[in-house]
């Protein structure tokens, strides 16, 4: 390589560890797609096992998303723009699944929702509703652990925007709503969708949280990563073929959005 | 009552330590400067009009309706106020198309997106911008991004229209342009304007009635003269200590209130006569030589500024002169004395109005 005069190319050392970085994300999908047993794949993949788990983390990982966006956005807006005390703890609240071992996360989700939980006790009495090792136990614990990447990118987008703009909005005749509708959620829309690919990709991956609450029930609520996990002990290439479907969607999804909404972002 | 049909307030109000007070008129049709430094309290005064602001104490009347008062436990919210506002910056919607951001204060208030795009269109010609409708606003020259930012403020007809600095986003050469096509958009607009700005020359071209305010309170009101022969504050005199003047010019020369100037260079039509206070000299008896103006007046005024003094003059044309202590001893300046006053020719600033 030769640098362009004046200039000075890149410094070794950083063009080294810069490269050493890059391995540590292409090794494993390399030693992935090393050991894909090619000819048996397709016979992999329509397997009972995988479609079931593909269809519900399809559907949970969406939900989860879909729940994060309805509740989250609000909550994001309230932790941007409401000056209320005890404001920084739930501000601690909501960044705390991130920190969490999910096990842990998963557990706390028990005793708060379980039979005998907290809420879930009184839930279960009423409604006849039980979360724990349901689809919905699955839903669940991918929103908590999975939705703090949407409240928090939103959150940071609110609090950097000008709310001059909205201002702006209001005298010209603008509601609340309206001002919220037409100007600040588009005014932070990169933001808004960068905080549901991470979320939705978070909750699509997510293991600890739900085996925990939910179990591992094939058809019910082993998500992808559970039967990963399962199919490691007894059956590995079919284990390979999930992983490989697992990437497969993330790659896919992310590539598309990254496309459509994060250029110049 | 006078003053029914326009804006009447007379309020206070406090935000983080500061506190505004302010007592403003404008009648229809007549164009109000706010005139001052940052940090005096302009944009505070936008805010509360607009009403992104409540006030602590007085009233706030636009066309007869109280739009805030806490005595009366009144408060008209931004979005049912009648006031157009051309922001700092103009805030354009950047997501939305120049179209789209002038039909916002018609959709907002609920006419019909198709009603509300015939009328934005309507604007757009008015204003000349029918070619950068489907633009978006990180597309435009400042001078557009202005003419959209008032065509949005002025589609809703509104009763009260506010100007927040509207030239000072744009650069030197273009804004002597723009001031005047905002000058006869000004003129179209029939109700009351509010002209906030910190440039002395945008307020003294576009503004009927000078009010300069500083740190929170109104210092002075008047007409530009009044602003400029009689400074009743430092911050004024030195605003006014510039000499400006609107005057006609042709073959070298400009005629300023009946008084004829020798110019450096030709200039034809109006113009905008500057001359610093610290180009002008005085002299006992008509000076010799180069300046080729001269003439004899009288000192009205002298004011000491420590080491500056600054003098006004009498007629013909009252001048604002700044010379230094040991010239006014020289010359034994007193008030009421006559003096000689010159000015070269180079040292008179002329830019087409």
């Amino acid at each position: 390589m030769k640098p362009a005069r004046g200039t000075g190319g890149p410094p070794v050392l950083l063009i080294i560890l810069g490269i050493s970085g890059l391995a540590v994300f292409a090794l494993p999908l390399a030693g992935l797609l090393a050991r894909t047993p090619w000819a048996k794949l397709g016979s992999l993949l329509t397997g009972d096992v995988v479609t079931d788990a593909l269809g519900l983390s399809l559907l949970t990982s969406l939900a989860a998303t879909a729940i994060a966006a309805i509740i989250g956005v609000p909550l994001a807006w309230l932790l941007a723009r409401v000056d209320f005390p005890g404001r920084t703890i739930a501000r601690g609240l909501v960044t705390l699944p991130l920190v969490l071992p999910p096990v842990v996360g998963g557990a706390a989700l028990l005793f708060a929702f379980g039979r005998r939980g907290l809420f879930g006790q009184p839930l279960n009495e009423a409604t006849g509703l039980l979360l724990p090792f349901s689809v919905w136990g699955v839903i669940l614990a991918n929103t908590f652990v999975a939705a703090p990447f949407l409240v928090i990118t939103v959150e940071g987008a609110l609090r950097n925007l000008d709310q001059r703009y909205e201002g702006a909005a209001a005298t010209l005749g603008a509601s609340r709503w309206t001002l919220l509708r037409r100007v600040t959620l588009p005014m932070i829309g990169p933001s808004l969708v960068a905080g549901l690919v991470l979320t939705w990709a978070r909750a699509l991956g997510e293991f600890g949280a739900t085996i925990t609450f939910a179990g591992n029930l094939q058809g019910r609520t082993q998500t992808l990563p559970l039967a990963v996990f399962v199919a490691l002990e007894s059956d590995r290439d079919a284990a390979i073929a999930l992983s490989l479907v697992m990437v497969g969607v993330s790659l896919t999804v992310l590539v598309a959005l990254r496309e459509r909404w994060w250029k110049g972002f | 009552m006078e003053g029914l049909l326009g804006l009447n307030a007379d309020f206070s109000a406090r935000r983080e330590g500061f506190r505004l007070d302010l007592k403003l008129s404008i009648p229809p049709g007549r164009t109000v400067a706010l005139l001052g430094p940052n940090g005096a309290g302009k944009t505070t005064a936008v805010n509360v009009l607009s009403g992104l602001l409540a006030i602590d104490q007085g009233r706030i009347e636009l066309v007869g309706a109280v739009l805030d008062d806490p005595g009366a436990g009144v408060f008209v919210p931004p979005e049912a106020r009648r006031v157009g506002v051309v922001f700092q910056d103009y805030l354009l919607f950047s997501h939305l198309s120049v179209e789209e951001n002038v039909a916002f204060g018609l959709r907002s208030r609920g006419m019909s997106k198709e009603s509300s795009r015939t009328r934005a269109g309507e604007w757009l010609e008015r204003m000349g911008l029918l070619d950068l409708a489907r633009r978006k606003p990180g597309q435009l020259s400042g001078g557009q991004a202005q003419r959209v930012a008032l065509a949005r403020a002025l589609v809703t007809e509104p009763d009260l229209l506010l100007l927040d600095e509207p030239l000072s986003a744009l650069d030197v050469s273009t804004r002597v342009q723009l001031r005047r096509g905002l000058a006869e958009h000004l003129e179209q607009f029939t109700g009351p304007r509010l002209l906030i700005t910190h440039d002395p020359t945008e307020a003294f071209l576009l503004a009927d009635e000078i009010h300069v305010i500083e740190n929170g309170t109104i210092t002075q009101a008047g007409s530009a003269d009044d602003i400029r022969l009689r400074p009743r504050t430092h911050y004024v005199a030195d605003l006014a200590g510039s000499n400006l003047f609107l005057a006609s010019a042709h073959n070298r020369a400009v005629d300023v209130h009946g008084h004829r100037l020798q110019i450096a260079d030709d200039f034809e039509g109006d113009v905008l006569v500057t001359i610093r206070p610290s180009a002008i000299s005085l002299h006992q008896h008509r000076p010799e030589g180069s300046p080729r103006n001269a003439w004899l007046t009288t000192i009205e005024l002298i004011e000491h500024l420590g080491e500056r003094v600054r003098l006004r003059t009498g007629p013909p044309l009252p001048l604002t002169v700044e010379i230094t202590e040991s010239a006014v001893v020289e010359l034994s300046l007193s008030e009421g004395k006559e003096v000689w006053v010159a000015i070269k020719a180079t040292e008179i600033g002329v830019e087409p109005e």
